[in-house]
């Protein structure tokens, strides 16, 4: 078996294979730095920032579901100023792609927002308009196109490098927000983000979460993620960076070939600090086997019935 | 500096008809975990949550837990058995800081576990110990092997002194002086010991507990108010000052 290329590019940002961390499973990476060298990722999704510190939702913030977990965190986070001044300069001593995820309340602070990230010299920005655990904001503005769009054309106008637009599932269509993002502008689009869910204990009655409800991950939503990404790559032609439940090298190549560029992984960090890398490796072997030179080849290589 | 080891079980067994105690050969995990501190167990393929356990005991590179059987997962680690492998992580977490002088370790019910191992790596401990019954009243011997003195209460009166272990924790820093108190156990439990502590003019360190995630401080899922911000147990505690948490 030859060596397989990994390396591949998401709106004109090169990454040294496919695999990136997703926003707030991985913090800004200083945890699993513990256990390996984060500079063996693709790339890192940021803990989702916002343009003040968030202190985020009470607790309980998770709950386990079947092959899946509940969270409803918030967005807790430490703004993006304090980002920049204390978590970028320590992920820029890393060799791998740092994007970095943003919430606002207003368009006009995803505009703030990129300014700054722009200038601080992140590789990407990834707007999240999809958040379902935060009032303001959030999926509010994943789920309406004129929306959707408005937030985007703020985000461009103020960013200097590319900017990749967070799509939410909770929708009817997910193509119409797509389309309207890219006509926007968006460099590129990652999907999906978590789907709504709850869980209740039988015993008290209460939903197990302190906010009722929460956003599903992990391996329940990965044919969701692949779905959409498949539905999304036909209505849309800028790069996708997929997640949604990806555990191992085979999820990664679903999601490859239903037409992402580049995969995410997140939920799977919890169980083993490791998966991301096992999913690389994963990928690379299913690569091999099927005697490709270039992982890049997989993207958008499904053949529909 | 926390790692993932394959532990084989060296020794399982019930203390009571739901509370277990499973021994496990950890390696480094063992020889640097600090008293308070925890370790995240997998349980099986089919949960995708590790789930977080408090270190009862170590000797050399063996560790042991000590759990109630609740859910899952617990369920799951139960049924192992002997030479069976668990995929542990750790040691996380801040744990107790050991003072010079002589410290009172509290425990209550299934948070009795921890208390051990504090009080083995204390120069000098005395113990207040309370259960719901004598039916559930575990590790009395071994506190009593490691404490000089081990203060016993059940909520119905039917071992030690009838009521709760802060009346115990009151007598104990009457009647002697202590360093600090370490409590683990449920929250009201922690709450009035905070406060009998506070009365005795004595330094008191809570270990809280809260529904974790990847339990390494990166998803902060487990969020507990501590000075008026959400703090994590997983990596800012599980010990905090009880004074600083909003209880």
């Amino acid at each position: 078996m030859g060596k397989v290329d990994l390396s591949v590019e998401l709106a004109g940002v090169r990454m040294k294979n496919p695999v990136v961390v997703a926003s707030g499973t991985f913090g800004f990476g200083r945890e699993y730095n513990q256990f390996y060298d984060i500079s063996q990722l693709g790339g890192i999704c940021v803990k989702g920032l916002t343009l003040h510190p968030r202190e985020g939702n009470p607790p309980p913030r998770i709950a386990e579901t079947p092959m899946g977990i509940l969270n409803s965190v918030g967005l807790q986070n430490p703004g993006v100023d304090g980002f920049i001044a204390h978590e970028l300069p320590w992920l820029r001593e890393r060799d791998l792609a740092v994007i970095a995820n943003i919430s606002g309340n207003t368009p006009e602070e995803y505009g703030v927002m990129c300014e700054k990230l722009s200038a601080a010299g992140v590789d990407l920005i990834e707007v999240n308009i999809s958040c379902p655990n935060v009032k303001a904001g959030g999926m509010q503005y994943g789920t309406v196109p004129e929306m959707a769009a408005e937030v985007t054309r703020k985000a461009k106008s103020h960013a200097s490098v590319p900017v990749m637009v967070k799509l939410s599932p909770n929708v009817t269509d997910i193509t119409a927000i797509a389309r309207a993002v890219v006509e926007a502008g968006a460099d590129a689009l990652s999907l999906i983000n978590t789907i709504r869910g709850m869980r209740i204990d039988v015993n008290t009655r209460r939903p197990v979460l302190r906010m009722n409800t929460g956003g599903l991950s992990g391996p329940a939503v990965l044919p969701v993620a692949v779905r959409m990404v498949w539905e999304v790559a036909r209505a849309v032609d800028v790069p996708l960076l997929g997640m949604g439940g990806v555990a191992k090298g085979e999820d990664a190549a679903q999601l490859m070939l239903a037409g992402a560029s580049a995969v995410a992984v997140g939920t799977a960090c919890f169980s083993d600090p490791y998966a991301p890398l096992h999913v690389r490796d994963g990928l690379e072997e299913i690569a091999a086997r099927q005697g490709l030179t270039s992982v890049r080849v997989l993207t958008g290589g499904v053949q529909p019935w | 500096m926390p790692t993932v080891i394959q532990c084989p079980i060296t020794d399982l067994k019930y203390l009571t008809p739901d509370i277990v105690s499973i021994t496990v050969d950890a390696g480094e995990i063992a020889r640097s975990a600090g008293p308070g501190q925890f370790v995240n167990l997998k349980c099986g393929e089919g949960l995708l949550l590790r789930r977080p356990i408090s270190i009862c005991d170590v000797a050399g590179d063996l560790l042991t837990v000590v759990f109630q059987v609740k859910g899952e997962g617990t369920k799951w680690l139960a049924a192992r058995r002997v030479g069976d492998v668990l995929d542990v992580l750790g040691p996380l977490g801040h744990g107790y800081d050991i003072p010079s002088g002589r410290v009172l370790v509290v425990g209550g019910g299934i948070g009795v576990p921890p208390m051990l191992y504090t009080a083995r790596r204390c120069h000098g401990a005395d113990a207040c110990v309370g259960f719901r019954s004598r039916e559930q009243a575990i590790l009395l011997g071994e506190l009593g092997d490691v404490c000089g003195e081990v203060r016993v209460a059940s909520d119905d009166g039917s071992i030690g002194a009838h009521g709760f272990v802060d009346a115990l924790v009151r007598q104990a820093l009457a009647e002697g002086h202590y360093d600090a108190v370490f409590a683990c156990g449920p929250r009201p439990m922690l709450r009035s010991v905070a406060r009998a502590a506070a009365e005795g003019h004595t330094a008191c360190y809570v270990s809280m507990e809260e529904r974790m995630g990847c339990g390494i401080g990166a998803c902060l899922v487990c969020a507990c108010s501590v000075g008026g911000h959400h703090r994590h147990v997983c990596k800012d505690g599980p010990v905090f000052r009880a004074e600083e948490v909003d209880w």
